[in-house]
């Protein structure tokens, strides 16, 4: 009796395999990678300015005063259209937004700020993704927080849309 | 009719290109490095990294512009002397050990390797098992299989 029951372990198993990845088959796949340097310093940087008439970035810009929004963008980049009302939005709330254009010429970031709108106080060129890599970030848009010792604390991905102004106002008010 | 597929299309082919930036890619990029052995040690290195762009691709295969940026990352830091081992760290402190093809034994993959060992352990035990009483009913003449 007990030796037939143990012919049917390998089809229980392999019931079970098949049960799990046909499960995981239907499960949404989260394309999104979240950076690991919540929590750690913003490393050290300086980009030139990404368009004549602003300045550019550094480190040192996002160290004192209040937290600031550090928002990774690229006039190439479509969604960063979608997301420029919202951040206009939270510049009339009073933010401070630094902006980091990725591998972007500055005639096209004029451009894209004289049709979308110029939330940004500042703007660094980053032509070779370098500080964009060194804060973990994987693509355009995205948006970190950063609080007035100059740490990172906490990343949105994606497109600002119109209900996560709210949540980045809130997440600027809790490391205030 | 045919004025509307083929605009269609068009509308196909224009949007990666809409998405795409036109800066020139990084110096090391596509270039590399004079010191055979050094560029060696990028190119396994490379080989081992995930483009977080295109994530079923290692940065070596991709040709997001993004993957160039992370193999100028690599090569500049191999030629300014830190070691494969010190890149991949650096890496996995901003991404995690996704961006890493290279697995290593952590909390949440330990069973991967455990659980190989440990079938195979019951295997055998099961293999001895059972080849130990085939045996002990030869040694006992006429018994017969238990099975």
């Amino acid at each position: 009796m007990r030796v037939r029951l143990m012919r049917w372990v390998p089809l229980a198993l392999f019931a079970f395999f098949a049960g799990v990845a046909g499960y995981m088959l239907t499960q949404e796949k989260n394309q999104f990678v979240e950076s690991a340097m919540i929590g750690e310093q913003l490393p050290e940087f300086a980009l030139k300015p990404a368009s004549a008439g602003l300045p550019g970035a550094t480190r040192s810009d996002f160290v004192g005063g209040k937290p600031r929004l550090l928002n990774i963008w690229a006039s190439w980049c479509l969604p960063c259209i979608a997301e420029a009302p919202q951040l206009e939005a939270l510049k009339a709330q009073g933010v401070e937004i630094f902006g980091i254009a990725i591998r972007d010429r500055p005639e096209d970031v004029a451009n894209f700020l004289s049709r979308y709108g110029n939330p940004y106080a500042r703007i660094g060129a980053d032509d070779i993704s370098e500080v964009q890599l060194a804060i973990g970030s994987s693509g355009v848009p995205e948006t970190f927080v950063i609080d007035a010792a100059g740490t990172i604390r906490y990343q949105h991905i994606g497109d600002i849309r119109e209900d996560d102004v709210a949540l980045l106002l809130a997440e600027l008010e809790k490391v205030k | 009719m045919i004025r509307a597929l083929v605009l269609f299309i068009a509308a196909l082919m224009a949007l990666p290109l809409a998405a795409q930036d036109t800066m020139p890619p990084a110096p090391y990029a596509y270039n590399q490095l004079d010191d055979p052995a050094q560029e060696a040690e990028a190119a396994a290195l490379m080989a081992t990294l995930r483009c977080l762009k295109c994530q079923s691709q290692s940065i070596a295969d991709s040709d997001a512009p993004m993957a160039g940026d992370m193999r100028h990352q690599v090569r500049s830091r191999i030629l300014a002397g830190e070691s494969p081992d010190d890149i991949r760290a650096w890496l996995i402190a901003r991404y995690g050990d996704y961006v890493s093809y290279n697995p290593t034994i952590s909390a949440s993959t330990w069973p991967l390797f455990a659980i190989p060992v440990l079938l195979i352990l019951i295997v055998a035990a099961v293999l001895l098992r059972r080849l130990g009483k085939r045996r002990e009913g030869d040694a006992a003449g006429d018994e017969g299989d238990a099975a």
